[in-house]
């Protein structure tokens, strides 16, 4: 609780958790926050050429081509882009610390091959095997919180393998283990608690990575598809137009900077409350 | 050295192995059919068969496979379903831009990065420190793709200071390499701060000043050259990453380069060239981890390479 403390000391994390809670809260209660059905094309909601609206009274944040309410389609694309964002998170963090773990503890062939797949999985180019395995499967929401998980999970394994390795090798460890402490109470009564501050700070960057990633497929147009919307796709389809109507790229932009910037801020201010000999992310 | 040399190369080697046996394992999964697509709707399934016979589609996987990697010491990465041309002359044609671009925006990326980092550390917990820190920030938190699109927005619509796009003279390079400099300056900033900040508190740097240096002189004599080491590694790495800012920043910007063509090629579902751009881009990141590996020890000698 006394890190809690610090760390909403310093303004910039106390305004991101804000905007964090903000934005689940708006997500959740989407139905009742929007103004609008999200997929209503509103005949009014085009100018006389047809064109988009600007931000007005009616539309907050203006139309977007089809006539819809761009407002209301970036609260239920908020949605769309913090449950893939979570999922696809969690689902790393899970692999990650789970081939992490095994590898550093278990050590022997099995550790060997679990880090040469780690080392392999590296040498992707993270984004290009991401728009590839989206391409390859129809996109639905689960297959691209699984894809953004599969290219993300390896970092945090090779952080939490180096950990695990250093915390095997202190002399509690030892101790227990010369005490006659079975290996798997080792793992999950020692080992387990002490990685937890790497596993939180680790969680908490990539939920910013995971956002980034959803919005980068869904713009290139192999992520969430339309008529769904997801902050991504809502600056795809509207790319074209994008001179003449600025705020339909303009809002939702602003959006996913600003909530991938929130997570990074309190994930560093995490680790360096956590960790104090951890500098800068390398 | 020379044994950790070996070691590092074949290591390399191995790994790019493994990356063509899952990029192509990947792809022979693919639910879409490309001989079905080839022939188009009205072909009979006598035709179907006939092009997937001719494509090799009919072999086993392992037969299709070392057919690939037999080609690959050749050169030759196959033929695309789509553009009756080689995969290898398609993305032949789409290097050299792509390389222009790439090294035009790591030498921004430094630029910014470093310039930035040293100014940062010099004025740590300043105003300006905080400034910075936070600008860097922000860089790390974009996505390419909307930084890409207010950049052409702002400084080619509004602005007009640069051409929308397009190929073939400087002023055409300069906006999305500064793209792709300005948002990846951030990791580099924030490295070359902290790692000035580090050599800044050592005894040898007092003894420097205290024999009457210049501030200047002590900066740029004593303190950079041990701070940038750490940095030099990190190029290798980041060409990783660059691959991906590739994509997104050549589609954005029309930029005839290899991200592009992978782009189109995902459109088109178009197998030889997708498998081909992503081993092409693991042999840059390889080669650049490889270098990364091999430059460590040369820059630092602290560092022991028998013990790696």
């Amino acid at each position: 609780m006394s890190t809690l403390k610090t760390l909403l000391r310093r303004p910039s994390v106390a305004i991101s958790l804000l905007f964090i809670v903000a934005v689940v809260l708006l997500a959740i209660f989407a139905p009742w926050a929007a103004p609008f059905d999200p997929s209503e094309q509103f005949i009014e909601g085009l100018s006389l050429e047809g064109a988009p609206l600007p931000p007005d009274a009616t539309y907050r944040m203006g139309t977007d081509l089809l006539g819809r309410d761009l407002l209301s389609r970036l609260l239920y694309g908020a949605r769309t882009s913090l449950f893939i964002g979570l999922l696809a998170n969690g689902i790393a963090v899970l692999i990650g610390t789970l081939v992490g773990l095994t590898a550093g503890f278990v050590r022997g062939w099995l550790g060997s091959v679990l880090m040469r797949f780690t080392d392999l999985m590296m040498a992707f180019p993270a984004l290009l095997l991401a728009i590839a395995l989206a391409a390859i499967f129809q996109p639905s929401v689960w297959i691209v919180a699984l894809v953004i998980a599969m290219v993300n999970w390896v970092q945090i394994a090779r952080v939490i393998y180096s950990e695990t390795v250093a915390l095997a090798a202190r002399d509690f460890v030892e101790v227990e283990r010369t005490l006659g402490a079975s290996r798997l109470r080792i793992l999950f009564s020692h080992l387990l608690p002490h990685l937890l501050p790497t596993i939180l700070v680790w969680a908490t960057l990539g939920i910013s990575t995971t956002v980034l990633l959803e919005a980068t497929l869904s713009f290139l147009g192999v992520g969430v598809q339309p008529p769904t919307p997801s902050w991504g796709n809502i600056i795809f389809e509207s790319q074209t137009y994008f001179t003449s109507a600025p705020w339909l790229v303009l809002f939702p932009g602003a959006a996913i900077v600003a909530l991938s910037l929130a997570f990074n801020l309190v994930g560093d201010a995490l680790r360096d409350a956590l960790d104090p000999t951890l500098k800068g992310r390398s | 050295m020379f044994a950790f040399i070996a070691r590092r190369v074949v290591y390399s080697i191995l790994i790019l192995l493994g990356v063509t046996l899952i990029t192509y394992l990947l792809l022979f999964m693919l639910p879409a059919d490309p001989a079905r697509q080839i022939a188009g709707r009205s072909a009979t399934p006598e035709i179907v068969a006939n092009i997937r016979h001719q494509l090799g589609l009919d072999l086993p996987f392992y037969q299709q496979y070392f057919q690939y990697l037999k080609g690959l010491l050749h050169g030759d990465l196959g033929r695309s379903f789509i553009q009756r041309s080689q995969v290898s002359e398609l993305i032949g044609a789409r290097l050299v831009p792509s390389l222009q671009l790439m090294g035009l925006g790591i030498a921004f990326e430094l630029l910014i990065g470093i310039g930035l980092g040293i100014v940062a550390a010099l004025k740590r917990d300043s105003f300006i420190d905080r400034l910075l820190m936070a600008f860097s920030f922000v860089g790390v938190s974009s996505p390419q793709f909307i930084a890409a699109m207010l950049f052409l927005y702002f400084f080619a619509v509004r602005l007009d200071w640069f051409p929308m796009g397009g190929y073939g003279e400087f002023r055409h390079i300069l906006l999305p390499a500064l793209t792709l400099g300005i948002l990846g300056s951030g990791w580099y900033s924030r490295m070359v701060r902290s790692s000035m900040i580090e050599v800044l508190h050592q005894d040898f740097i007092r003894t420097a000043r205290a024999k009457g240096l210049s501030r200047m002189r002590v900066v740029f004599r004593h303190v950079l050259p041990n701070a940038i080491v750490p940095v030099i590694p990190m190029v290798g790495i980041d060409i990783g990453i660059f691959m991906g800012g590739l994509v997104v920043v050549e589609s954005v910007f029309g930029w005839p380069g290899i991200g592009q063509l992978a782009w189109q090629a995902i459109q088109q579902v178009d197998i030889p060239v997708i498998v081909g751009v992503t081993t092409v881009s693991a042999v840059a990141i390889v080669l650049g981890n490889l270098l990364a590996d091999l430059v460590i020890p040369l820059v630092d000698p602290r560092i022991d390479v028998k013990k790696h």
